[in-house]
């Protein structure tokens, strides 16, 4: 198993009372396996997946990866787990503005190699991998949304990610666009082996998934292998 | 793509307010820096002033008032020559090139001019103007100028000494400038002053002083001439600017309690104290730019801090440190701190020398050394105000790329 949650809930607090995010769920997520999740907006889809990725603390519950024990609640080392396992796919790109493509993903690749060169080497195969290397100087506004999701892809690929998480990543695509970036992340899961955890809508594109698993008030609902 | 790359990258992106950011910083270091170059150079020029003039101590009679230090001898009340003597004896420390004088006005036709009388074997040694126009070639190496990184200058020293003049024969004279002018009167001309006939040796150079209204000449001369005894209106006395603050004074008055004894410093101290309210004005300042600028700074970053919301949060989502994004911003300050502070000692320098001439009257050069001061405060200033919107900035959450838009 690459990921094992145990009783995982993360209660927000709100004005109008307390809520449960993310309900005392437990979950498996094997080596290598596609799982996407799906459920109504407010389910808890993105809580989970924040989680997920160390981004985000739970309130209580157990998480391991690789059979180890993470300390969720040790800032530092959830950093250096994010950077060393994990790569995000985000609905709105999450590219920086003022970086050429080839720069946003070489700032990825500077958090674990201050090789200047070997970064850029590395950066180019990456946007070629995914099509760009005619694109290395453009900014991201210069850039289509497809174009954008593909550095985006490229940049969460850098630091070779055991696991990839990716919200909604084809919610601000249009459908042929949105294929061609479920072909990518389904290219990635099965020739890379990385293990990919996908949040949607679309039904479509839950069937990407070798796991589908809905959600409801932050429970799970289905699931289905 | 490293860190430094980002935030060079950053700080090029938004250009615009960079230089809002900076604007601040370049005027509160560029206020400071022009004060200093001012307030030193105006120092350097209030000693260099001192030393031209010549003496700086005055003894008077007791009843003058002392108004004028230039002119508060004309028509003063007399003592004894011999007073020169007892200080002479006295053997005090940094004394030196006493000018006995006396002065009187007296009318040459409709015109009204001070004739005084000099013994100038001592009076024109100690005025280094009148040597530099040639009068006289005598070596003046004192100065009461306090050099900067040398001790306090002692007034035994041998380079102190100066020499004199042999005397102004019985019936020569010096001519100030606007005498000269008004009466018309030429080098190697005649004068006649209260019926005796004078030789003009020299038309002096323009001093700026009322020095300029007066006609020298041996001081029996006109003792004689004015039938005042062995009498004396001032001794004019280069006192060594340490042994001044020494309490030379105060030695002095001991010595000659029936006389007045007053420094150049107590009349014309204007500028003096107009250098020491540039001091006290340039510490008041440093203070308020230390906060405002502070306070602009932090404000400026904290604004950036907030419009980089998304991208910090990004930055975080990678897998950056919170460590790494207090680098981020506290450089952003290095560098605008640098920056800031080389431009603010340039328009500060600027300024100085635009406005030094104008508004005092001097002319000044730029101060080199002030460039690592203002960079060194410069920089402070900055990463002191980053401090608190790169703590903050530390807290956002690595997710708030997603929360927003
Ligand atoms: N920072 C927060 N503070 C308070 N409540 C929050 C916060 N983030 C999420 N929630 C609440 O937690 C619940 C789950 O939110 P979450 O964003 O995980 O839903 P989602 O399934 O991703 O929805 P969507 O499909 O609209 O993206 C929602 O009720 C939401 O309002
Ligand atoms: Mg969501």
């Amino acid at each position: 198993m690459l990921i094992q949650i145990n009783n995982l809930t993360k209660t927000y607090q709100r004005h109008d009372g307390a809520i449960n995010a993310v309900d005392n769920l437990s979950l498996d997520i094997p080596k290598g396996s596609y799982v996407t999740i799906t459920g109504a907006s407010g389910s808890g889809k993105t809580t989970l997946l924040l989680i997920l990725g160390g981004l985000l603390q739970p309130t209580s519950g157990k998480m391991k990866y690789n059979a180890k024990e993470l300390d969720l609640q040790k800032e530092k080392d959830m950093a250096t787990f994010r950077s060393n396992h994990v790569g995000f796919v985000m609905q709105s790109f999450a590219l920086i503005p003022y970086l050429t493509a080839l720069e946003n993903i070489s700032i990825a690749l500077n958090v674990k190699e201050n090789d200047k060169d070997k970064n850029r080497k590395r950066a180019l195969e990456l946007l070629e991998w995914v099509g760009l290397s005619d694109r290395t100087t453009h900014y991201p506004k210069e850039l289509s949304a497809g174009q954008q999701q593909r550095v985006a892809i490229a940049r969460a690929l850098a630091n070779n990610p055991d696991l990839l998480l990716a919200d909604e990543p084809t919610g601000n695509l249009d459908p042929s666009l949105s294929e061609e970036i479920l072909g990518i992340l389904k290219e990635i899961n099965q020739k890379q082996g990385t293990t990919v955890v996908m949040v949607t809508h679309s039904p479509m594109a839950a069937e990407y998934g070798n796991t589908k698993i809905q959600l409801k008030n932050g429970k799970l609902q289905i699931i289905k292998n | 793509m490293r860190l430094i790359d980002l935030t060079i990258k950053e700080l090029w992106h938004r250009k615009s307010q960079l230089t809002s950011g900076l604007l601040a910083i370049t005027l509160g270091i560029g206020v400071i820096v022009g004060i200093r170059t001012i307030s030193v150079v105006s120092e350097k020029a209030v000693a260099v002033n001192l030393d031209n003039l010549g003496a700086n101590i005055l003894v008077l009679p007791q009843a003058t008032s002392v108004d004028n230090y230039y002119s508060a001898d004309i028509d003063a009340p007399t003592f004894p020559e011999s007073y020169v003597e007892k200080i002479v004896t006295s053997t005090l420390p940094g004394v030196d090139n006493m000018s006995p004088k006396l002065s009187r006005r007296v009318k040459i036709g409709n015109e009204n001019i001070v004739l005084t009388g000099i013994l100038p074997k001592s009076e024109i040694a100690s005025k280094p103007i009148w040597q530099q126009n040639g009068i006289q070639g005598n070596k003046v190496n004192a100065s009461c100028a306090p050099k900067p990184g040398t001790a306090p200058a002692k007034y035994l020293d041998p380079k102190l000494q100066r020499k004199g003049i042999q005397d102004l024969a019985e019936s020569d004279c010096f001519v100030g400038s606007a005498v000269a002018q008004r009466l018309n009167l030429k080098e190697q001309g005649t004068l006649t002053i209260e019926k005796k006939s004078f030789s003009i040796v020299k038309v002096l150079p323009e001093t700026g002083t009322v020095d300029d209204d007066r006609v020298f000449a041996n001081l029996h001369t006109v003792q004689k001439l004015l039938a005042t005894g062995e009498q004396i209106s001032a001794i004019e006395i280069m006192g060594c600017c340490s042994a001044i603050s020494d309490g030379l004074l105060s030695k002095m008055r001991n010595i000659l309690p029936d006389t007045r004894i007053t420094t150049i410093g107590q009349i014309v101290s204007t500028q003096i104290e107009t250098n020491r309210m540039m001091n006290k004005i340039s510490l008041v300042f440093l203070i308020i730019i230390l906060f405002v600028g502070s306070i602009s700074i932090g404000n400026y970053i904290w604004a950036n801090v907030n419009e980089r919301r998304k991208e910090i949060g990004i930055l975080r989502m990678i897998g950056y440190h919170k460590r790494h994004i207090y680098y981020i911003l506290v450089l952003k300050a290095l560098i605008m701190g640098i920056v800031g502070g080389i431009a603010g000692y340039i328009v500060g320098t600027l300024a100085a020398v635009w406005l030094g001439p104008q508004f005092i009257g001097i002319v000044v050069s730029p101060i080199y050394t002030l460039l690592l001061l203002s960079i060194g405060l410069s920089i402070f200033i900055s990463v002191l105000g980053s401090l608190i919107p790169a703590y903050m900035a530390g807290k956002i959450e690595p997710f708030s790329n997603m929360q927003e838009d």
